[in-house]
């Protein structure tokens, strides 16, 4: 089977995950082409590029430079104003100090980690950069929280360290929400941690210490994201993709997605398998350029709220004729055909200046 | 999304260009808006990069921040912007005209024309919002003191913010918003929010179809975003030297001269762009003639402005940061009637908006096929003229015996509904009892009832007065709701 993600793959070693991409991969959790791609770790960036898709993902440096700066200010004085907020925003008294175990840098990173966060201790403390492990369909995805809080409240927290702001209260809700299921990775990650070590995973709270920037200017402010709901959902996705021979058992034999191949080859490949775009992919998925362009003339491609609408007929041309009366309808389809042809008639009625 | 709408959208992907979902014009457009294009660099909270603003195609006017991070070039960008804003709203207070209140008790005065501000899309308008949150609170004294031009320009962008949410106001208006509440594009409503693709499903270029000029549209290395936010690439590769370039030249005056003239260059060319089709944008929606009750939603538009500008002469204080409980309530049911009201207000303004409740079953068209406009209800102490018309529909009539209609055409007049008999031929044929916009006597004028022959719409949607809900005064907000809210300072 590793064979056959390999040659799904072409030659490279399979794309490395990070929690961004681990956490992209519920943004469209029922796309099988996007799951057998993850799970094979193909470069959809350079599979896109090939198919004359590219994406669009850049980063800007000034975001890059501006998140850096505040996760260090943050972290500049071993961890004391960390331990302050973190402490206030769970509501225990802030602690008189903590030990804070930097876990970064090379060496044996997985086995410190493993062996600081499970030691046991009494008083509160803080790892910096922890590297925790999470399988994705069957290999090793090696995962960076920016900090993890233990014995704060009784039990193990994940903290983000976010640079957009939060602005009187508010944050941008699509920023909140990539962090919290980003932060959701972390929380599967650390229990399974707890977990293989023989201790209860529930001792990682489900809460995740939020810090972002407050107002217009660098002072931190805390907030608590509860993440069952993306812990759910990321479950559920992980053990489809765990599930590779199902998968795989819906890709045509000789299906690839290397990036080195033939481009018309690539994508009459990728067509054998079934996709679900949706508008949404745009903004989570590197092939949503060719998703979409593969979807055009389906009423799905342009969103939910309108192919539903459209009483769920998948064709525009099928709409189109049934809502013409051009075309007899399926049984089933024969309310969603009355419902067109009213709305052809009225809409029709109403352009020609019909009095209303 | 109703099926109408839904419909409209299949019909573009089909014909390769948007159609229409509006036959007038259901929003107040100035014959001079002060179009606004503003860059904010990424990462930052909201920190403005540069802006494209002036009130006319030829009149663009480019402000910009050549060390976007530095809060005393920020509020020189905030000053200057006012520089702009200020003059252009005050020209609006000229003229005023007197308005009734109190039921002819009273009156006020209010200007006979407002301001209006234009952004490319939503997200314009939360840049605008958020930097209104940052400029308003600032002091011209103190330990960071701004120009005094800033806090006020901070107030007014707060009032402009919020009356965007105002549904129908057109006070501060996003062109996609604008242009998408009159064209169904054969995009979805995320890729709705870019104003180039919606531009080209509008007005393609000769040769290509809404759909190739849409994806034209967002390759940021042919058509640059419509901001706030800026091309990664353009950061990357362009703009970050840029801005290195004039932070090294900072002793030398001609090299940093030179610098300066790169950036605006630079910003000029991502944001001209943007420019051209915001006015593209606005001559597509003039050329659509305005509802009847679009003058009457922008002289609500006028009455805020009045207000406002008379609250800032006042010396008035900034917004608060946040509404306390009884303030927020009061605003959310401001806005959902505000919401209904703006519907109904479409729905009898256009036909075609008037179909989508058709379809849902809120409204039927009919031809009147009897009618006795002498009838005359004797029953009561005094005699009421009440005439009977019979109107037969080939629409499903789900309104039940009793309801009471309206029909756009006569909005002063009520139908009552009497009998619904559904014929065999699949028409239905519906008796309805009029009331109202017939004068006082018992003759009704020409013209009040409609005649046998008309074709009519009725509809249960009114565009009436709604009540509004009783709320304590903000003093005597329960401590449930936090309590009565503490004056505001700073
Ligand atoms: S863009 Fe394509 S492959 Fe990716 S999730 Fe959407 S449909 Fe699936």
């Amino acid at each position: 089977m590793e064979d056959r993600l390999g040659e799904i793959r072409g030659g490279g070693p399979p794309k490395r995950h990070n929690a961004r991409t681990v956490a992209a991969l519920t943004g469209n959790p029922g796309c099988t082409r996007r799951a057998v791609l993850d799970s094979a770790g193909a470069d959809k960036p350079a599979l896109a590029e090939r198919l004359g898709f590219p994406a669009r993902f850049g980063q800007s440096r000034f975001a890059i430079t501006r998140g850096n700066a505040f996760e260090a200010q943050l972290k500049a004085d071993g961890g004391v104003e960390l331990l302050r907020l973190v402490a206030e925003r769970l509501g225990v008294p802030v602690p008189a100090g903590a030990t804070w175990t930097d876990l970064g840098g090379d060496d044996d990173r997985p086995e410190r980690s493993r062996a600081a966060l499970t030691a046991g201790g009494v008083g509160p403390a803080l790892f910096d950069h922890p590297l925790l492990g999470l399988d994705v369909a069957g290999r090793r995805v090696h995962l960076e929280p920016d900090l993890v809080a233990a014995r704060l409240a009784g039990r193990f927290h994940v903290v983000e360290i976010k640079s957009f702001p939060v602005i009187d209260g508010q944050a941008d809700p699509a920023k909140v929400a990539a962090a919290a299921i980003q932060s959701a990775v972390y929380v599967l990650a650390l229990r399974e941690l707890l977990a293989a070590e023989g201790h209860d995973p529930e001792l990682v709270s489900h809460e995740v210490v939020l810090i972002c920037p407050r107002d217009f200017g660098n002072r931190p402010v805390a907030s608590l994201l509860d993440v069952r709901k993306q812990l759910l959902v990321l479950r559920r996705q992980l053990a489809r993709m765990a599930r590779v021979d199902d998968l795989l058992a819906t890709v045509p034999a000789g299906f690839t997605a290397d990036p080195a191949a033939d481009p018309a080859a690539l994508a009459a490949g990728l067509r054998q398998v079934p996709a679900r775009y949706a508008p949404d992919c745009l903004a989570v998925c590197e092939l949503a350029q060719f998703c979409r362009h593969e979807a055009r003339g389906h009423t799905g491609a342009l969103g939910r709220p309108v192919r539903e609408a459209l009483g769920g007929v998948v064709e525009v041309a099928d709409v189109l004729a049934l809502a013409e009366g051009g075309r007899a309808p399926e049984p089933e389809q024969a309310e969603a055909a009355a419902l067109l042809r009213a709305a052809a008639r009225l809409r029709a009625d109403a352009l020609t200046g019909n009095p209303a | 999304m109703s099926t109408l709408r839904a419909l409209a959208r299949a019909q573009a992907v089909a014909a390769g260009r948007a159609q229409p979902v509006a036959t007038v014009r259901h929003l107040h457009l100035s014959d001079r808006p002060l179009v606004l294009v503003p860059l904010a660099l990424a990462g930052e909270a909201n920190a403005p990069l540069a802006a494209l603003v002036g009130t006319a195609p030829d009149e663009a006017r480019l402000l910009l921040v050549p060390q976007p991070r530095n809060r005393d070039q920020r509020f020189a960008f905030a000053a200057e912007l006012a520089g702009v804003l200020l003059p252009y709203l005050d020209s609006f207070r000229g003229g005023t005209e007197a308005v009734a209140v109190d039921r002819g008790r009273d009156v006020r005065h209010r200007y006979v024309d407002a301001p209006q501000l234009l952004v490319p899309n939503p997200a314009g308008i939360t840049f605008l919002r958020l930097f209104g949150r940052s400029t308003r609170f600032r002091r011209p004294d103190g330990d960071h003191p701004v120009h005094p031009s800033v806090p006020v320009l901070g107030r007014w962008l707060t009032f402009f913010a919020e009356r965007a949410e105002q549904p129908g106001s057109a006070a501060l208006v996003a062109l996609t918003d604008a242009l998408t509440l009159h064209w169904a594009t054969g995009q979805s409503a995320v890729e709705d929010l870019h104003l180039p693709a919606v531009l080209g499903w509008l007005d393609p270029p000769p040769g290509s179809t809404g759909a190739e000029a849409a994806a034209r549209a967002e390759d940021p290395a042919v058509c640059p975003p419509a901001g706030p936010a800026t091309d990664p690439d353009f950061d990357n590769h362009r703009l970050a030297p840029a801005i290195e370039a004039y932070a090294a030249a900072e002793d030398d005056p001609v090299a940093r001269a030179a610098a300066y003239d790169v950036l605006a260059g630079l910003l000029r060319d991502q944001l001209a762009p943007t420019w051209e089709l915001m006015w593209r944008g606005v001559g597509l929606l003039r050329a659509v003639p305005p509802g009847a009750r679009v003058a009457g939603r922008w002289a609500g538009d006028r009455d805020a402005f009045t207000a406002h500008a008379e609250h800032v002469d006042a010396g008035g204080g900034p917004q608060p940061r946040r509404d306390g409980a009884v303030a927020a309530a009061l605003r959310l049911q401001r806005l959902e009637r505000a919401l209904t009201g703006w519907a109904v207000q479409r729905a009898y303004d256009d036909p075609l908006v008037m179909a989508e409740h058709r379809l849902a079953g809120e409204a039927f068209v009919g031809e009147v096929t009897l009618a006795d406009p002498k009838r005359v209800d004797d029953s009561g102490r005094r005699p009421v003229l009440r005439p009977r018309i019979q109107v037969v529909t080939t629409e499903p009539v789900p309104m039940p015996v009793g309801a009471t209609l309206f029909s756009p055409a006569r909005p002063g007049q009520k139908a009552t509904v009497v009998f619904v008999t559904p014929g065999a031929d699949g028409k239905t044929d519906v008796v309805l009892e009029l009331s109202g916009g017939m004068g006082r006597g018992l003759t009704a004028p020409a013209g009040s009832v409609p005649e046998v022959g008309e074709r009519i719409c009725l509809t249960s949607l009114s565009d009436g007065f709604l009540p509004g809900g009783a709320f304590p005064a903000p003093e005597e907000t329960p401590w449930t709701h936090g309590g009565p809210p503490e004056q505001h300072a700073e």
